[in-house]
């Protein structure tokens, strides 16, 4: 009997989607969407603005990462009135940058992604949270979460103004410098980000890496992809958030494009599809040949792994060690497997982490020299950065005003939409078979899309949300069974 | 139908409000109607102590609310306000109001601020007439009527 | 025995922001769980649109609601939620006054459809495949929500008790309003839960703001820099002050940033952004009609700064769709 299951809303993650899989006769997985179902509009009532209001408008497109948006937006500023902030400001950018990579980042193994592994995929759903958490590894620990997040976000607030929606960034510079006492501050609060960057590491080993049976998980093909990968990376091919040129390799691990920022057009095109607001973005020069992986399909993936596999190592040392052993441990370069993304989060924010020391050790960051104001006519401008959930680009084209009459925003977690849908339906094919169904396999569904860290209000730059609810219903559309969420 | 010189065949008949001072150019309406200068009714006129009184929410509420034209009028600047410069707080707001309104896709026409003594009952006249007959052109406004303030039915393609 | 009060937080058309700065209660928040029962939370919680729907009405004590409301679900779920909550609580600029999704109404449907998926520089959509309400593919049959011309505010869509302004709403007076509904302490319904005074009066720059304050030439902050002591107004930056409810502590202002007017008016002011040109265009320096021109020409966008986080609440509520004949 053909059956229908529709996951609505899925969970756990910034945004709206629903899952819709589609039973053969047999009771297997004949067809399964992920589909998005908001959308907002930015691309279109950006136009008319000023373009220096883009960094504090773009920040609502998402309230968890709105400080990517703020320093992509003021980074395409900085190329459209072609004008280069003195170090000052650069340092100021990255520490609010890498403030917030490491709350972020923390943010998702703790609350979303995380409880996966901690309480276990197939607990019961009251306890897939990070209450559960909370349970398995302790208050202290969720004490230590609450603290080392609050003061990275204190940094964001004090530099930034506020750290929801952040507006220090200009064209040329920051409005705000940094004092000394509150760099002697901030310094402590990034080295009890490191410690327990390495604390989160640790338990990651204890809970997940221990458990043989998670450690199958991950490595499951059920949960791999081999696709492209995206990031940005310095002048080395290491890791950089901030700044640097956008690195492309293949499912081999090679390199298959390397470029600035301004010639991001000339490398991605976006595919349309009639069930779901999202586009899809994939390699203009491999093609699109569906929804499928491979080096013949120019679907590619962004965010930590991909990150991880782009480049050619960590700009920092203790991060470079985890580095090293995540790839010992998962059998070298690239890592497929995307469940491997929540291993390559931790490591990223203790890059993030040791990477604020260095900044906050840098004698220049507290100078007053924080602004070099644009002297050249605008027209033209493109801005990239490393979002928590992927590259995240921000295109603008204005008149000789500086006034808007284009925009283009491909958000990071539009880049693995494609990607998504594809883990999404691998993991149903591989786990629903005869027809079985249960509120815990479904949830295993969904583990496939929340290893993305997904952000939908970013990847449709969309403002609308949707409830989770399953219906199981015979091809007669008789309601045999309904789980629900949210 | 009156013999003001309106297009007996054209059907529309704007609606204007008018937001007149208390020290001229209300008095200069009345001295229209006291001459007998024949002018069209589409005006409603609203006393104001003074232009400057003028918010420009008022506009902006007469045209959401129906209005297809609004005229705000003022003793002449930049001495005969009552108030010394309330009326050159009106020539301030106005231009701002009007970029602003053509932002929102309302013809710069459908707002006038005019300067109108006490002694101008021709001029006032004038001015009504030829707002009529601008906004006959531009046809009527219908805020709420073109809005689609309902959530649309309509499929996405 | 009086059981817990329940509380649900709901989103619509929303960023994630206000429930972000529920999370920045941090420790506080395990206060605000010990107190209360919450029955609904989808970004943290799994619980369902079943168990809210088997709730008798007025059973949930309060709901929180932040987000504009542009699909049908919300509505939907609005209209569900004001049932089943004695209190519902616009959380949020986008809930109190449409918020930044409230600029999408200076387009339509068709526009931002029609620039998406067919117009930006990278789409890839030759036979201009636009997503769809309900297509089939495969012979599987798939739908999604209609997405609407206009977006409203939650007052336009159900009866609202009282706004929770800010984008987001600082934590403290998240928290004050928390404990202000638990405590029985509430001020008269409709109100907005803040303080009822301009930014102005609260700015910290206040003093350099001189007694009558007139602009001979408006700056952008893109080609100039902001003094980081005196009145932005005064220094001829558009800064929203004037016409905001104060309560957020000026944060943009002290990273020297002008306000743009994200708490909406003080109470008595239906249209914020009529308001605030009417203060900001009396302060022009100029006594003749050309003179004034040429200064507000230095206003780039007066629709998208004033009424940046409050088109939908406005008094035109957005921009002329045009009627076909």
């Amino acid at each position: 009997m053909a059956q229908r299951i529709t996951i609505d809303p899925i969970t756990r993650l910034e945004g709206h989607g629903k899952i819709e899989i589609f039973l053969d006769e047999a009771g297997d997985v004949e067809r399964a969407f992920f589909q998005v179902p908001e959308l907002r509009g930015f691309e279109k009532f950006c136009e008319g603005r000023p373009a220096e209001e883009m960094p504090r408008i773009t920040p609502r497109i998402c309230g968890v990462c709105p400080t990517a948006h703020h320093m992509a937006s003021t980074k395409a500023l900085d190329d459209l009135w072609k004008v280069e902030p003195p170090r000052t400001a650069k340092l100021l950018r990255e520490l609010i940058y890498t403030a917030f990579m490491v709350e972020d980042h923390n943010l998702h193994f703790f609350f979303l992604g995380g409880p996966d592994f901690v309480v276990g995929p197939q607990a019961p759903a009251a306890e897939r949270n990070i209450l559960g958490v909370i349970a398995r590894v302790g208050l202290d620990v969720a004490g230590e979460v609450i603290r080392v997040r609050k003061e990275c976000r204190e940094i964001i607030q004090t530099l930034g103004g506020k750290v929801i929606h952040p507006v220090c960034g200009l064209p040329g510079g920051v409005s705000r410098g940094m004092s000394e006492e509150e760099r002697e501050r901030f310094a402590r609060t990034a080295q009890s980000a490191v410690a327990f960057a390495q604390f989160a590491l640790q338990i990651l080993d204890d809970v997940v890496l221990k458990n043989k049976e998670y450690v199958d998980l991950i490595l499951s093909d059920t949960y791999s992809h081999r696709t492209y990968y995206m990031g940005l990376v310095d002048e080395h091919n290491r890791v950089n958030f901030y700044d640097g040129n956008v690195r492309v390799v293949g499912p081999d691990g090679k390199e298959a494009a390397r470029f600035a920022p301004g010639e991001y057009v000339h490398y991605i095109r976006e595919h349309v599809e009639p069930w779901s607001y999202i586009t899809f973005p994939y390699l203009k020069s491999v093609g699109w040949k569906g929804f499928v992986d491979g080096a013949e399909s120019g679907v590619y993936r962004v965010a930590p792994l991909a990150r991880l596999n782009v480049a050619d190592g960590m700009a920092t040392p203790l991060a470079q060690q985890a580095y090293e052993r995540m790839y010992e441990v998962l059998g070298g370069k690239p890592v497929h497997a995307t469940l491997a993304t929540h291993w390559a989060r931790l490591i990223e924010a203790l890059y993030a982490a040791e990477r604020m020391v260095e900044l906050l050790e840098d004698a220049e960051i507290t100078s007053e020299h924080i602004r070099n104001v644009p002297t050249e006519t605008p027209s033209e401008g493109v801005g990239i950065v490393e979002a928590p959930r992927g590259t995240l680009i921000h295109h603008y084209q204005t008149d000789e005003r500086g006034i808007l009459t284009g925009v283009n925003l491909i958000v990071a977690t539009n880049h693995n939409a494609a990607p998504i849908a594809m883990s999404v339906e691998k993991a149903a094919r591989g786990l629903i078979k005869g027809g079985q169904v249960s509120d815990g396999l479904l949830n295993m569904i969904e583990m496939a899309f929340r290893a993305y860290d997904p952000c939908h209000a970013c990847a449709t730059h969309a403002l609308g949300k949707t409830p989770l609810v399953v219906e199981l219903r015979a091809a007669d559309g008789t309601l045999l069974e309904r789980i629900e969420r949210g | 139908m009156s013999d003001n010189g309106a297009d007996t065949l054209c059907p529309f008949e704007p609606k204007i409000i008018g937001f007149l001072c208390r020290w001229c150019s209300y008095p200069g309406a009345d001295l229209a109607g006291t001459n007998r200068i024949q002018y069209p009714p589409n005006m409603i006129p609203i006393r104001v102590m003074c232009s400057g009184r003028v918010d420009p929410t008022f506009v902006i509420k007469a045209l959401a609310d129906g209005a297809d034209g609004v005229l705000i009028a003022g003793c002449h600047p930049p001495a005969d306000c009552h108030y010394q410069s309330g009326n050159i707080k009106a020539m301030r707001r106005y231009p701002l109001l009007l970029k602003m309104l053509e932002q929102f896709g309302i013809e710069k026409e459908r707002v006038r601020l005019e300067w109108i003594s006490a002694s101008e009952g021709t001029r006032f006249a004038q001015v009504v007439a030829g707002m009529r007959e601008t906004l006959q052109r531009l046809g009527p406004l219908n805020w709420r009527v073109g809005q689609a303030f309902q959530p649309a039915e309509r499929e996405v393609q | 025995m009086s059981a817990k009060p329940k509380v649900a937080f709901y989103w619509c058309a929303s960023c994630g922001g206000c429930e972000e700065t529920v999370v920045d209660l941090n420790e506080d928040i395990l206060k605000v769980v010990e107190a209360v029962d919450i029955v609904l939370w989808p970004v943290a919680l799994d619980f369902k649109r079943r168990d809210v729907e088997a709730m008798a009405d007025g059973e949930i004590a309060v709901s929180f609601i932040n987000g504009a409301v542009r699909l049908s679900e919300q509505e939907e779920w609005v209209e569900l939620l004001r049932r089943k909550s004695n209190l519902v609580v616009a959380f949020g600029s986008c809930a109190h006054l449409g918020g930044i999704p409230g600029l999408g109404n200076v387009t339509n449907r068709e526009l931002v459809f029609e620039r998406k998926y067919t117009a930006v520089p990278t789409i890839d959509n030759p036979t201009r495949i636009f997503p769809s309400q309900v297509v089939t593919v495969d012979g599987h049959t798939l739908e999604l929500p209609r997405f609407y011309d206009t977006v409203k505010t939650l007052g336009q869509t159900v009866d609202v008790d009282y706004y929770l302004p800010g984008c987001p709403p600082p934590s403290n007076l998240v928290w004050d309003a928390v404990t202000a509904i638990l405590e029985g302490k509430l001020p008269q319904r409709g109100a907005v839960l803040a303080p009822n005074k301009a930014l102005c009066d609260t700015c910290s720059r206040n003093e350099t703001k001189p007694e009558t304050l007139t602009i001979q030439e408006f700056k952008r902050a893109a080609t100039s820099t902001p003094d980081p002591q005196e009145c932005l107004l005064a220094q001829g930056y558009v800064c929203m002050g004037p016409a905001t409810r104060s309560g957020c502590g000026e944060r943009c202002i002290n990273a020297n940033m002008p306000c743009r007017g994200c708490f909406g008016p003080p109470d008595g002011v239906v249209d914020q952004g009529a308001k605030f040109l009417s203060a900001i265009a009396s302060m022009i320096s100029a006594t003749d009609g050309e003179e004034v021109e040429r200064i507000i020409g230095g206003i780039e966008d007066p629709l998208g700064t004033f009424y940046r986080f409050s088109l939908p609440s406005s008094l035109l509520g957005r921009t002329r769709i045009a009627t076909g004949g």
